[in-house]
């Protein structure tokens, strides 16, 4: 036997195939992704152009487009980041500054968390009982917005959280030891100091409402028309905002709509605009994230 | 700024006193918007899905495997949709799991800084992609591919109905797709956190690298793993839209090339047009839905807790 020497390395075949089985998984993820995006891209990119942008699908005017979803989705992430970013603020400077440790904290926390794990699915049939039913909202841009906020608050309230413990203590002890309320001290002090972490959780918000489908379906509905304008401006801007109690459709409920009908270009050409959107949004967290980092 | 510094320190203290107490009510009021919140959805959900148990009767709802609610004389039985649910998440975690965890010990242990610099915001997108999406590529791909394994294999087989590729399998690999970058990151955080005395001492009693990262490292990191699996439960069995139309249209038994129907997109493709009691059992299946849901989160939240106490 002379297997026993330091300078011959002893072969694993096990280890071989760990290794292997490391390097395919890693394989297929990467794989998967590029795939997924290449094949969108591929298929959709001739369907994308200007008229596809800037147009509403209409039979008589023969044309495809997808401008009245893209409304509808700018609609619904401007209301919903209205109401959810402030709240979602608030409840995490209370959870960091206010309150003592115990029950109550835990109690939210946990809530947080259970919000953050519910289904879409369950956000849209309460969303479409409560706002829509019981508050008398029915399928309207509103309720949508309404619903997805629930859905969107925990990445907000997490976000800034993260962002407030990382400013240091002697920030707070040094501005309340010069005088300074505390609600002074949150404005002027941690406030801009969490700015970074706010913003990022405001971009994760975003990139979830464009890409949520489920929760839509049975909240905003599925409309997919712009508001019929005229020539008067105050009854355009009239028509703008009522436009959120009438029903709305976004981008994926409409790439839902266009798959079921077999409309496969269609579909693979919002799947492209919704693809870009999701780039932008990833690169723009990337960006903030770094800054909370430095900062 | 100057002059407000100056207002703030000298001004009126009863003023100061009420906007201190009022911004201390609002931010209040801001955190129990979450416990209201899910309060109020638990309590909309089991209002909404109780009548249906008691007018269609719970043996006969949840028993029975007959969904016929259309049917001049309706049956409501939902067992098959509640067990497609389940094994069809079993079948999602057995396939992504794996791959996810390797993945993570990939980014976390073996890959150099330049690959992980390709492989980790790869799966960040992957997280990004609405689910739409991965309907769209699973219907229009998967699908097609589906349908042609299953010809080969149903043959000669008189009494199975070809779904033309739309059955559980399609749905499981979308769903296992789709729980990969849940599972990898939380996987790849546990693995990180491991401490590197026991990587060191492994190493240093000439176990190899493999043997040090299977045996001691992912042992170690096995609560942050159990963790992962378990969002990966609740990303798989909470997706709605992306298997809607990938795992076919009727409800069936979870068999790999039956076309079946899922808690959840028994909810989506007949909300639109269901009445009666056939919408208030959707509500149930809602219901169903919900108490899984809550019965992981619980579990989630003790794994957690465990964790925690182990770091201390």
């Amino acid at each position: 036997m002379n297997s026993g020497t330091l300078m011959v390395k002893k072969r694993r075949p096990v280890d071989m195939l760990q290794k292997a089985a490391i390097y395919v998984s890693a394989f297929i993820a990467v794989a998967l992704l590029i795939g997924i995006i290449g094949y969108v891209f591929y298929k959709g990119f001739r369907t994308v152009t200007w008229s596809f942008l800037t147009t509403v699908t209409s039979a008589q005017k023969q044309t495809t487009g997808i401008l009245g979803n893209l409304v509808n989705t700018l609609y619904i992430i401007v209301i919903t980041l209205l109401i959810a970013t402030p709240i979602g603020v608030g409840s995490a400077i209370y959870l960091n500054e206010y309150a003592k440790p115990g029950k109550i904290v835990s109690l939210i926390e946990f809530t947080t968390e259970t919000l953050s794990g519910i289904p879409s699915v369950i956000f849209g049939l309460f969303g479409m009982i409560f706002f829509g039913e019981t508050l008398g909202l029915s399928y309207s841009i509103l309720t949508g917005s309404f619903t997805l906020t629930l859905m969107v608050l925990p990445l907000i309230t997490r976000n800034t959280q993260e962002a407030l413990r990382t400013v240091p203590d002697s920030y707070r002890s040094g501005a309340l030891g010069m005088g300074a309320t505390k609600w002074y001290m949150i404005r002027t002090i941690l406030l801009p100091s969490a700015m970074p972490g706010i913003v990022t959780g405001i971009i994760l918000a975003l990139g979830r409402i464009v890409g949520e489908s489920a929760a839509l379906l049975f909240t905003a509905g599925s409309d997919y028309r712009l508001p019929r304008f005229t020539d008067s401006i105050a009854d355009n801007l009239g028509k703008l905002g009522s436009k959120v109690f009438e029903s709305g459709g976004t981008l994926t409920i409409q790439l839902y709509l266009q798959m079921q009908n077999g409309k496969y270009d269609t579909a693979f050409g919002i799947g492209c605009v919704l693809l870009i959107i999701v780039f932008i949004l990833n690169l723009l967290t990337k960006l903030t994230a770094g800054k909370l980092k430095k900062g | 700024m100057k002059v407000e510094t100056y207002a703030s320190i000298s001004g009126n203290k009863k003023n100061k006193a009420v906007v201190e107490t009022v911004a201390q009510i609002i931010f209040t009021i801001c955190a129990f918007f979450a416990v209201l919140a899910v309060v109020s959805i638990t309590l909309y959900m089991i209002i909404s899905g109780t009548p249906a148990i008691f007018k269609v009767g719970i043996k006969e709802l949840l028993f029975s495997t007959v969904w016929q609610p259309t049917a001049a004389e309706p049956s409501f039985g939902i067992l098959y949709v509640i067990l497609t649910s389940i094994v069809g998440t079993a079948l999602a975690i057995l396939i992504g799991v794996p791959i996810g965890v390797l993945t993570a010990v990939f980014l976390a242990e073996v890959a150099n800084k330049k690959l992980a610099m390709v492989v980790k915001p790869a799966v960040e997108l992957l997280a990004g992609i609405p689910s739409v999406v991965y309907g769209l590529l699973g219907i229009y791909l998967l699908n097609p591919f589906m349908y042609k394994i299953e010809l080969w294999v149903f043959k000669d087989s008189k009494t199975h109905q070809f779904t033309g590729g739309a059955n559980l399998l399609s749905a499981v690999i979308v769903l296992a797709i789709m729980i990969l970058p849940t599972v990898i990151n939380i996987s790849e955080t546990s693995i990180r956190a491991v401490h590197p005395s026991i990587k060191a001492a492994s190493l240093a009693l000439g176990a190899s690298h493999m043997q040090t990262i299977f045996r001691m490292i992912l042992p170690a990191a096995k609560s942050g793993i159990v963790t992962a699996i378990v969002l990966g439960v609740g990303r798989a069995i909470g997706e709605a839209m992306a298997i809607t139309l990938v795992s076919g249209s009727s409800v069936n038994m979870p068999l790999p090339f039956n076309s079946v129907r899922f808690l959840t997109t028994a909810i989506v493709s007949e909300m639109g047009y269901s009445q009666g009691t056939h919408r208030q059992v959707l509500f149930t299946i809602g219901l169903v839905l919900f108490v899984f849901i809550m019965i992981i989160n619980v579990a989630l939240n003790s794994i957690l807790k465990k964790g925690a106490v182990e770091h201390e």
